[in-house]
């Protein structure tokens, strides 16, 4: 497995994770009530937060666990990285547009708010499962 | 489904050099072993400077070592 393909699976479960536990904590303080008037921003802000040192530690590790594995990258990494971020890009698009006529619309800031960073989530974790894909499959001819 | 339809003779190649290990090959034309990999399991279709690369490296052409089956005339 190269480096880059690590990196796509570390973004992956980071990603997947970090969103889960964001979730269950908020409809968790919800408790039946509305997800309204439930105090997101603090828990949106470190689940961010925390995917980011996660991945980092993660990094860390595996250079640790493994310190002769090959960090080099080479035009196929590329490639597939490339394939992998126009797949996720998608999703920013989509949470773009959504959440412009969300606002439009007037709908409450939290739904503004939790659309932006689930397809945030979404163009992270569809990316690397793309690549994840790729690089088990092979590069699709196009 | 294989992503590519261009087949290689890169194993046969490498047994036939002094049983060439695919990281040998990879150092040679600068890729990961994973790339060599996928090149030799047609996962991977190289670009045509890899490719002239490989055969260099085997001393042979381009067609020695990358096949490609012929369409059907219409």
């Amino acid at each position: 497995m190269t480096h880059e393909e690590k990196r796509a699976w570390i973004m992956l479960v980071v990603s997947v994770v970090g969103y889960a536990v964001y979730a269950a904590v908020v409809v968790n303080r919800a408790d039946g009530g509305t997800l309204t008037a439930t105090p997101y921003a603090g828990v949106l802000l470190w689940t961010v937060g925390g995917g980011i040192v996660a991945s980092i530690m993660a990094e860390i590790v595996m250079g640790v666990v493994n310190p002769r594995a090959s960090r080099v990258s080479d035009v196929r990494d590329r490639e597939i990285g490339r394939l992998g971020d126009y797949v996720g890009q998608a999703f920013v698009a989509i949470g773009a547009v959504s959440a412009m006529l969300m606002a439009l619309a007037e709908w409450d800031w939290f739904w503004i708010a939790n659309v932006i960073y689930l397809c945030f989530v979404l163009s992270a974790a569809v990316g690397s499962l793309a690549k994840v894909i790729v690089y088990r499959r092979g590069v699709p001819q196009w | 489904m294989k992503p590519t339809r261009v087949t290689n003779s890169i194993r046969a190649l490498r047994f036939a050099h002094n049983e060439m290990t695919q990281a040998e090959l990879a150092d040679r034309i600068g890729v990961t072993r994973q790339t060599v990999i996928a090149i030799e399991q047609s996962r991977y279709s190289p670009s045509l400077e890899m490719a002239f690369k490989i055969a260099h490296v085997f001393g042979v052409r381009l067609d020695d070592v990358f096949q490609y089956p012929e369409e059907a005339a219409p």
